[in-house]
């Protein structure tokens, strides 16, 4: 009987309420982030002087979670951690949920529409509230006062970097993954946050320009806008260095690195956004939509956006050497109603080419987008009488507004926790779209298959952020090359039979093997 | 010409899917189960909450209409095999020209005392996962499992993730030494005691006593008498094909429905597939009944072709198989029995870590190569199989080890540390071609 008390006695290593260091560091973050919220919503109601804030919310919410991660994680072995992502409000689109979307929604709109009341200080004024706060850091780095998107960029750095420990403990069993991760909070530190802040420190009196040497067009969609040209040809040899390095950038390096490596070179090892993505998404990596649908809508808005950014640059850029700027006038109600008539056409074209498909989503999502387009036409040239005008200058300003903040910030980080991680990425980055049409038809990178091993559970479907429906081919033994595929590796990580690798092999090699599905295992080589 | 095909497991919906591939006959998938076609092997992940029920569905539910596959949801309570007609449990009947029957299994009852108690289940089907469900909403302080195979572990983990003690009874003297070697068993055993649960080996269930409203209240255990409470018992000591209701009729059945390797049943125009069927006179270094997912997939398809005119025999290949056990992924390739055979030696080679190993068995005289094992590792099916086909030497196998890596990139490999183990227990002299990578798999596949 001695052997039943003793084994009685084991201690559920996996108890089902938080401990007391996860429920105390968790207070911790909850503590720093308020910290952060306060000065947010107090800013424009008094005066008071939240600086000494600064490092408080900041130690805070980096040492609560990077504690929380470590109690989290420590006792249980390592392997994948997928438990209850089903049945937590916050993953699984729960009230949680929507209280963090609504927050995180809220603080973009505040962003990049009414940054006053972040406590920017408009007009010369001194900064307040929340951008007040974060003025001694901005005056370290670079000798003034910080903007709004310095305060973004601190915290948004900050968030990489804890989150990005947090995964990697989470992965400790996949060096692939951590890997990524640190390449990631590396470059965000250094290439989009340290280095730009510290280049222009140095050069104090040049006017703006892009310093992050990563960030490069078309996902920096002003790289070619003639106020930047011209600030980067004036920016001395630090500007002329950024524009040879960014055109570089576009015609040599990034094609290179994408034929060898796929388009996970910048996707899932370098960029900001994906950084964001694969450490503060995480947790949020399961809701993107698998269904055939949803890819039709996403193949429509990515390359649509693309167009868009093609047209708008070739524009800027004709405007830019001839000096001459294309403009006429159009009614704004009769572009409501092509508006409403285009989407008609494409939604009767979509049902008529795919008759099986439920279009539900499709129709959504045109409703959506025309009624976003027709409320701010209706908003800002009808209400406010003001003619439409289109040209040149106005195009790109309805890019910036419509995909460049609306889009990648807005639904794109907001809506994680509705949306899954990587909205943005998928239906509207159109960098991801340029890298990944050389993916599809010119590069060395796929995912292989392990012969027939596949149980066609739908793990790697499930967990796949850019809603991929990896064991469609997977089950056929059929390698997985597809242009949205970001090569994060999860699919891989999670497959429980070991079917999936990311491999760079000889183009011609892919779709080498053919399983089952006709004849048994043969390979094509 | 209409096609039945009872069951819409995996035999059932390869069947139709390559039934219409293959022609525009009339096709009904049919089971009483679910309305579409779900993965049974992630069952565990939808009560774990990585997956809801939606995401185990391998198509959408547009897939049938788009490919005119008609599916109906009943269960079928016998056969007029003379007169090629369904009966149905509610009464409705549906004639047919040809039938498929890939039915599936049914979990082990070994007639233990109380062994249909209210709280007492197997893990089958997607029923059993409702009881499951349904068994757990009030407070569990312990649960008792009783068999370790593939299936018990998995209910183990499932139990483990809702924060419920486990207490595992094992008849064998290691986990799953029916099937794995020793080395291998024990690097189990100690890898679910890492996990918290409460392993007990040798040992059998006696009894499973009730409490006064019928349902299970504790196990007791043979050899010792020893009484464990708990309020959940799991019996998962393994499946049986799900025969029972096909007996007394004119189809030939012993443990399985009968079928030769056209999958053909002793009656005309029926066909048997997958869990259900056993092969009279099965393909060289196969068993008869095969209960496994790419098995079930396979004479599915070989179902589909003969149906459509075009005779074929399964030919499944070299085994092969793959299994998680908590953490550690399984693979096989080749056959590795629990004890060495007469003329067969071992190779041996377990990480520091206990929790990655390589279990490799050749032929004394001529080195053939027999099998693998691996824990830990990932190995590419395609070369092993094409290893296996080609009845290569151990020596070949191992100096080629890398090309045959499957883990993801960056992992540390550990094929040096492996082949230095080899030649010293093996007395062989092996260098490790330096190759690697997917370049070095395709030279080696084309050879
Ligand atoms: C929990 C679990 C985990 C597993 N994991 C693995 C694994 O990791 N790897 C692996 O290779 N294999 C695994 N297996 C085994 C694998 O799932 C089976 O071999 C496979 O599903 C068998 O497929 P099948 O189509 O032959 O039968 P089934 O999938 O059982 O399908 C038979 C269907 O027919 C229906 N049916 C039966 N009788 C009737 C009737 N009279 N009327 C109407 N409908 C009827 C049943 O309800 C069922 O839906 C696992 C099994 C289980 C239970
Ligand atoms: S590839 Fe792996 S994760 Fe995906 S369905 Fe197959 S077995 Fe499951
Ligand atoms: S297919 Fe795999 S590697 Fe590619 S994005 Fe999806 S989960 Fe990541």
């Amino acid at each position: 009987m001695s052997q039943v008390e003793k084994s009685l006695s084991i201690a559920n290593p996996h108890p089902p309420h938080l401990n007391t260091q996860q429920k105390l560091s968790l207070g911790l973050t909850f503590v720093g982030i308020l910290m952060i919220i306060l000065p947010w919503l107090a800013g424009n109601f008094s005066t008071t002087d939240y600086r000494f804030l600064l490092l408080p919310a900041l130690s805070l919410i980096g040492i609560g979670t990077l504690w929380y991660s470590y109690v989290s994680y420590k006792d249980i072995p390592e392997g994948i951690k997928n438990n209850g992502n089903y049945f937590n409000s916050l993953t699984n689109k729960g009230t949680l949920a929507w209280i963090s979307g609504i927050v995180i929604t809220g603080f973009y709109v505040c962003l990049y529409w009414f940054p006053q009341t972040l406590g920017l200080g408009v007009g010369g004024a001194a900064n307040s509230g929340l951008v007040q706060m974060f003025d001694p850091l901005s005056y370290a780095l670079n000798g003034k006062a910080a903007s709004q998107w310095f305060v973004y960029g601190a915290l948004y750095t900050l968030i990489i970097l804890v989150l990005g420990v947090k995964f990697m403990i989470k992965y400790r069993h996949n060096r692939y993954q951590q890997i990524r991760t640190l390449s990631v909070m590396f470059f965000q530190t250094a290439f989009a946050f340290l280095i730009p802040e510290f280049l222009a420190k140095m050069n104090g009196d040049l006017a703006y320009f892009s310093k992050d040497m990563k960030n490069m067009w078309p996902l920096n969609y002003y790289f070619f806008e003639d106020w930047h040209l011209n600030n980067m040809l004036n920016g001395g040899n630090l500007g002329l260095f950024m524009l040879i390095l960014g055109i570089a950038m576009i015609l040599v390096i990034s094609p290179l690195l994408t034929y060898f490596y796929g388009k996970r070179w910048y996707c899932s090892w370098v960029c900001g956004c994906g950084g964001l993505a694969e450490t503060a998404g995480d947790p949020f990596r399961h809701l993107s939509d698998k269904s055939k649908e949803a890819w039709h809508i996403e193949r429509i808005l990515i390359y649509g956006i693309l167009v868009f950014i093609l047209f708008t640059t070739a524009l800027v850029l004709t405007t830019y050497f001839t000096g001459n700027s294309f403009s006429f006038q159009m009614n704004p109600y009769l572009i409501i109603c092509s508006l409403i008539v285009i989407a008609g056409i494409l939604l009767f074209a979509e049902k008529k080419l795919y008759p099986e498909m439920p279009n539900k989503k499709s129709i959504i999502t045109a409703l959506v987008i025309v009624g976003t387009v027709s409320f701010f036409i209706i908003w800002k040239f009808i209400y406010t009488g003001q003619t439409f005008q289109f040209d040149t200058y106005k195009l790109r300003s309805w890019y910036a507004f419509f995909v460049g903040a609306a889009f990648s910030g807005v639904i794109g980080v907001g809506f994680y926790p509705l949306l899954g991680s990587r909205v943005w990425c998928r239906f509207g980055c159109p960098m991801a779209a340029i890298l990944g049409l050389q993916q599809r038809f010119f590069s060395r990178f796929r995912i292989t298959t392990n012969g027939a091993q596949c149980i066609s559970c739908g793990n790697c479907s499930t967990y796949c952020e850019m809603g991929i429906d990896v064991r469609w081919y997977a089950q056929r033994g059929q390698d997985i090359v597809r242009s949205s595929c970001v090569g994060c590796g999860v699919c891989s990580a999670v497959c429980p039979r070991g079917v999936l690798k990311l491999e760079n092999g000889p183009v011609e090699s892919r779709k080498i093997i053919d399983i089952s599905e006709d004849s048994g295992i043969r390979v094509n080589v | 010409m209409h096609i039945a095909i009872i069951g819409n497991g995996v035999t059932g919906t390869t069947c139709a899917r390559f039934i219409r591939k293959f022609s525009n006959y009339k096709i009904t998938l049919i089971s009483g189960e679910t309305d579409h076609f779900f993965s049974r092997t992630a069952l565990m992940y939808i009560y774990m909450g990585h997956m809801r029920y939606e995401d185990t569905k391998p198509y959408e539910d547009w897939f049938w209409k788009k490919n005119n596959i008609e599916l109906k949801r009943a269960w079928v309570k016998n056969i007029d095999f003379a007169g090629k007609t369904l009966h149905f449990e509610k009464g409705d009947i549906l004639n047919y020209d040809k039938l498929v029957i890939a039915c599936g299994s049914k979990p082990n009852k070994f007639g233990w005392k109380g062994q249909d108690l209210k709280g007492v289940q197997g893990l089958y089907s997607y029923q059993d996962l409702e009881l499951l469900e349904k068994n757990t909403q009030t407070k569990i302080n312990r649960a008792v499992i009783v068999g370790g195979g593939l299936i018990g572990i998995e209910l183990a983990e499932m139990l483990h993730s809702r924060h419920i003690p486990v207490t595992f009874l094992v008849r064998e003297p290691n986990y799953w030494s029916n099937v794995l070697p020793e080395g291998e068993a024990k690097l189990v055993n100690n890898h679910i005691k890492e996990h918290g649960f409460d392993l007990r080996l040798s040992v059998n269930l006696d009894e499973i006593v009730a409490d006064e409203n019928g349902r299970a209240k504790a196990v007791k255990v043979k050899e010792t008498g020893e009484i464990i409470e708990c309020q959940l018992v799991g019996l998962t000591a393994g499946v049986s094909p799900n025969i029972n209701w096909l007996k007394n009729t004119d189809l030939a059945i012993q443990r399985g429905i009968m079928v030769n390797l056209h999958q053909e049943t002793n009656i005309a125009d029926v066909y048997a597939g997958g869990d259900c069927a056993q092969f009279n006179d099965p393909v060289e270094g196969r068993r008869p009944i095969e209960q496994v997912w790419y098995t079930g997939k396979m004479q599915g398809k070989v179902i589909a072709e003969n149906i459509c005119g075009r005779k074929t025999q399964y030919d499944p290949g070299p085994w092969f198989n793959s299994a998680k056990f908590l953490d550690i992924e399984y693979q096989t390739y080749g056959v590795v029995f629990p004890n060495l055979q007469e003329e067969q030696q071992r190779f041996y080679w377990e990480h520091e870590d206990g929790k990655k190993c390589v279990d490799v068995v050749f032929q004394k005289d001529n080195r053939q190569f027999v099998g693998i094992n691996v824990f830990g590792i990932r190995l590419r099916h395609e070369l092993f199989d094409k290893f296996l086909r080609e009845k290569k030497s151990v020596d070949y196998i191992m100096e080629n080890l890398q090309a045959a890596a499957f883990d993801p990139e960056f992992f540390k490999y550990h094929e040096q540390e492996i082949i230095s183990a080899f030649n010293q227990q093996t007395g062989a002299n092996i260098q490790l071609k330096s190759k690697k990578g997917l370049k070095a798999f395709l030279s080696l596949m084309r050879r």
